[in-house]
């Protein structure tokens, strides 16, 4: 299940439950990625737009994905702001055995980089500032571009 | 009519256009100078499902998202 949550993802919580929630389930391996914000180049916080109706139907395809090897995927994101060295993202695979979660959990990671429809804004004095220069143009971009 | 949503970072209202197919949407968005730099970096969505063909059709009530360049995480 996609978790959304205003603020920052309660680390310690959301992983304690995931693994109680499988913890019968047989899997051989439970890997999570956590998404910590940094204090880098002067930043407040980060703070995400979403837009849930697509985000959740790339969600259900990874889902099925997962599925077709034995594996599970649970996810957990920021809606609004996240201060510093808070969590703003928590992704896992549970898997039968450890090499098909290793393996997901980067491919998985990396397509929700450049495919989830989430844009990161830098909190700087008070100020909400895109991202632009972190963020990737989703596969197909260009589209309504008129050649004149 | 079709409507016409921009997300994330593009600060800009929805707005409603006739249009039977996405190039139609296309030419309308090209005269606004605005828009210029995101058309350019904007996928496309119709009914909350990515598209890739400008010539796909449009019908009463269709809704169109512009998605920008995207940072999850």
């Amino acid at each position: 299940m996609l978790e959304l949550f205003e603020g920052p993802v309660p680390v310690e919580e959301t992983l304690a439950r995931w693994y109680k929630e499988e913890d019968r389930s047989n899997y051989g391996a439970f890997i999570p990625f956590i998404g910590t914000i940094r204090d880098e180049d002067g930043i407040d916080g980060l703070s995400f737009d979403i837009y849930e109706p697509i985000l959740n139907s790339w969600y259900d395809a990874w889902q099925k994905k997962a599925a077709a090897s034995g594996a599970i995927l649970k996810m957990a994101h920021s809606k609004g702001d996240v201060p510093l060295h808070k969590s703003s993202y928590i992704a896992a695979v549970f898997s039968p055995k450890r090499r098909v979660a290793l393996e997901m959990i980067d491919e998985f990671v990396e397509d929700f980089k450049a495919s989830a429809p989430i844009w990161k804004y830098d909190l700087r004095d008070g100020k909400r500032i895109y991202a632009e220069d972190r963020s990737t143009a989703i596969k197909g971009s260009g589209l309504l571009k008129v050649n004149k | 009519m079709v409507t016409v949503e921009f997300l994330g970072p593009i600060q800009k209202d929805t707005v409603s256009l006739e249009a039977a197919t996405l190039n139609d949407v296309a030419e309308f968005l090209s005269t606004d100078a605005e828009l210029k730099s995101w058309i350019e970096t904007c996928a496309v969505a119709v009914n909350d499902t990515m598209v890739m063909d400008l010539n796909t059709t449009l019908k009463d009530g269709d809704k169109v998202s512009l998605l920008p360049p995207v940072c999850g995480g």
